[in-house]
C-alpha cells in the first residue's frame, strides 16, 4: 500500500487544483446564486466526516472485541480525520448560511446532530491524548457512541423540519452540477485515504518504536 | 399682570437680538414622514451580503485546515525518525 502513496497524494493535491475551474464553470443555483458553490466542498467533507466516523467505529469495534492493536492504529488514524473534516464541515456550512439563510447559525436537527458527532469525536481524540493507560479502550468505546450518531445525522433533514437542504440534492443534481460535485467527492475521497494511511503508519512506527525502548531498557 | 408688564418689558431686548440659527427641529423635512412600510421585490444590489467573500473564505479555510494538518503530519513523522536513529545509535553502542 505504501508504494501507492505517493502518486495517491499527487493525484489528490492535483484534482484539488483544478477543482475550482470546474466549480467555477458550473453553473449557479437559482435562488442562492454564488454562495451555492460551498456545496462543491462543504457536502463532500461531511461525506468524508461520516465515512470516517464509521471507519473509527469499526476500527475500535475490532480492537474491543479481537485486541488486534494495528485496528487501534486504523481508528485513532480515523478519529482525527473525522475531527478535521468535521472542522471544514462546521465552519464551511454556516458560511454558507450566513447568505442563504440570513444567519451563521440555526439550532436545527442537522447542524446540531452534525455539532454533536464533532464533540464526540473531539472527546476522543482527547480521551486518548489524556486518559492515561488502556484509554484506548475507552476511546474505543466513545468512537462505537460516534459512529452510531452518524446514521441520525444523515436523516435527519428527511425526518425533522429544517433549514437545512435534503438528503436528495446531491443525487438529483442537474448536468454542469453533478461534474464537479463528483469530481470533488473522489478528490475528498483519495485525499482522505492518503491521510489516513499515513496517519495509520505514524500509529503503527510510534508503538514499534515504544516497544524498543522497553525492550532496550529491560536489557 | 405682572407677567404681562415683564413680557412687554423683555419683548424690544428680544427684537434687538439677532435671529439665532434655526434648530434641528425646526429644519424642513426632506423626506415625508413614513407612515406605512411598502414592500418591494428582491432586495437593492448595495443592501445584499456579499457571497464572494464568503465563498472565498470557505475554500481558503478549507485549503488552510488540510495544509496545517498535512503539516502536522510531517512534523511528527519528522520527530519519529529522529527518535529512530537515536535509538539505532544506542543500540549500536551498547553492542
Amino acid at each position: 500500500m505504501r508504494r501507492y502513496l505517493s502518486p495517491l497524494l499527487f493525484v489528490a493535491m492535483a484534482m484539488f487544483a483544478v477543482a475550482p475551474v470546474l466549480i467555477e464553470r458550473a453553473p449557479y443555483e437559482a435562488s442562492m446564486g454564488l454562495v451555492q458553490k460551498i456545496f462543491y466542498f462543504h457536502v463532500p467533507s461531511a461525506m468524508v466526516m461520516f465515512v470516517s466516523a464509521f471507519v473509527c467505529g469499526i476500527a475500535s469495534v475490532l480492537f474491543l472485541f479481537k485486541n488486534r492493536p494495528s485496528s487501534d492504529h486504523v481508528a485513532a488514524a480515523a478519529g482525527e480525520l473525522t475531527a478535521v473534516f468535521g472542522l471544514i464541515v462546521l465552519v464551511t456550512g454556516p458560511m454558507w448560511a450566513r447568505r442563504a439563510w440570513g444567519v451563521w447559525w440555526e439550532w436545527d436537527a442537522r447542524l446540531t446532530s452534525s455539532l454533536l458527532v464533532e464533540l464526540i469525536f473531539v472527546a476522543y481524540l482527547l480521551v486518548r491524548k489524556y486518559g492515561g493507560p488502556a484509554s484506548e479502550k475507552l476511546a474505543a468505546a466513545i468512537a462505537l457512541f460516534g459512529m452510531a450518531n452518524v446514521p441520525f445525522v444523515y436523516v435527519s433533514v428527511n425526518l425533522w423540519r429544517t433549514l437545512h437542504p435534503r438528503t436528495t440534492v446531491a443525487m438529483t443534481l442537474p448536468a454542469g452540477m453533478k461534474e464537479p460535485f463528483w469530481f470533488s467527492v473522489a478528490a475528498f475521497g483519495l485525499l482522505y485515504i492518503a491521510l489516513l494511511t499515513i496517519r495509520s503508519w505514524l500509529g503503527r512506527e510510534r508503538a514499534e518504536l515504544e516497544r524498543a525502548y522497553l525492550e532496550l531498557e529491560e536489557e | 399682570m405682572a407677567g404681562g408688564i415683564a413680557a412687554a418689558a423683555a419683548a424690544p431686548l428680544v427684537a434687538q437680538q439677532p435671529s439665532p440659527e434655526p434648530s434641528v427641529w425646526e429644519l424642513p423635512q426632506t423626506a415625508p414622514q413614513q407612515g406605512e412600510f411598502v414592500p418591494v421585490k428582491g432586495l437593492p444590489q448595495q443592501e445584499q451580503l456579499p457571497a464572494a467573500s464568503l465563498v472565498m473564505g470557505a475554500y481558503a479555510f478549507v485549503w488552510v485546515v488540510l495544509l496545517l494538518y498535512v503539516w502536522s503530519l510531517w512534523r511528527r513523522l519528522g520527530a519519529l525518525q529522529r527518535e529512530l536513529s537515536d535509538l539505532r545509535k544506542r543500540t549500536a553502542a551498547r553492542k
